[in-house]
């Protein structure tokens, strides 16, 4: 089962740290405690966006890997 | 949800990449909120940017633009080699004096005109690594600089270096702050929870 999420940053294709980049300018213009989707494919992604979420207290909900891309759920703090 | 299988791009990721830096506005303002249930000090990084060589500098951008991403503050104290790249681009050759000249005229300044510390091959190695860098969807070091100014990564360059090399202020980007000296790299590198010398 798979959250409805609607709002994403589609960080495909970018390298470290755009990803990072983008979602925590992204993040900002969503309440606090909703949720919010990144979508990358960069393999590091899976330990940086663990470690961002323990550094900026934002939360890591959910996360998935398919056909080469990775799905991060997050929870804005 | 539906995820279509995705193929890392081989041809233009830059367009993506200058839609990525585009997008960046202003600095997270997420981590330097304080939550409720605990007193959070805003952390610190520190760098001290002394190599103007593209594989050091990239990764002080790298690491700049990351840290203000992770809502901490950053300040980069920029001295010696380091403060060439920081030159403003339409300045060729800056300088008071024959032999301040002869430095930008055998080290270009500019954020675009970086230099491997090896495997340089006058220019070949640098060529290869922004072709490389194209290729894999890795942001420049310009792109980065973008990135990390307009997240409020503070740029401190060095006042003695300035003097040193005949460099005023107007020659550097205007994102720079204030030059600073010695004294003041210390103070924040002491105060701040992590300080490096690249």
């Amino acid at each position: 089962m798979t959250l409805q999420i609607p709002q994403q940053v589609d960080a495909r294709g970018l390298s470290c740290p755009m990803p990072i980049v983008k979602t925590a300018q992204a993040i900002k213009t969503i309440a606090s405690g909703s949720l919010f989707e990144v979508l990358a494919t960069d393999p590091g992604s899976v330990k940086d966006f663990a470690a961002w979420c323990r550094t900026t207290g934002n939360e890591l909900v959910e996360q998935s890997a398919d056909s080469g891309v990775y799905r991060f759920v997050l929870r804005r703090k | 949800m539906t995820t279509t299988t995705y193929e890392r791009p081989t041809t233009a990721p830059s367009d993506q990449l200058a839609k990525a830096i585009a997008d960046v506005d202003g600095r997270p303002d997420v981590a330097f909120e304080e939550a409720a249930d605990r007193p959070v000090r805003t952390k610190e990084l520190v760098i001290v940017n002394w190599s103007g060589e593209l594989d050091k500098v990239w990764p002080v951008l790298i690491l700049s633009s990351t840290a203000a991403a992770s809502g901490m503050r950053c300040r980069v104290f920029v001295t010696f080699w380091g403060l060439l790249p920081f030159v403003k681009d339409q300045k060729r050759i800056v300088g008071e004096n024959w032999m301040q000249k002869m430095l930008t005229l055998m080290q270009r300044p500019g954020i675009d005109h970086l230099k491997l510390s090896k495997m340089n091959f006058l220019g070949m190695g640098p060529w290869m690594m922004g072709t490389l860098r194209k290729k894999y969807g890795v942001a420049s070091p310009r792109e980065l600089l973008e990135a990390a100014t307009a997240m409020g990564v503070e740029f401190i360059p060095c006042q003695m270096t300035m003097d040193m090399f005949g460099l005023k202020r107007e020659d550097l980007i205007d994102e720079m702050g204030d030059p600073a000296g010695a004294a003041t790299a210390i103070e924040i590198m002491t105060e701040a929870d992590a300080s490096l010398f690249i």
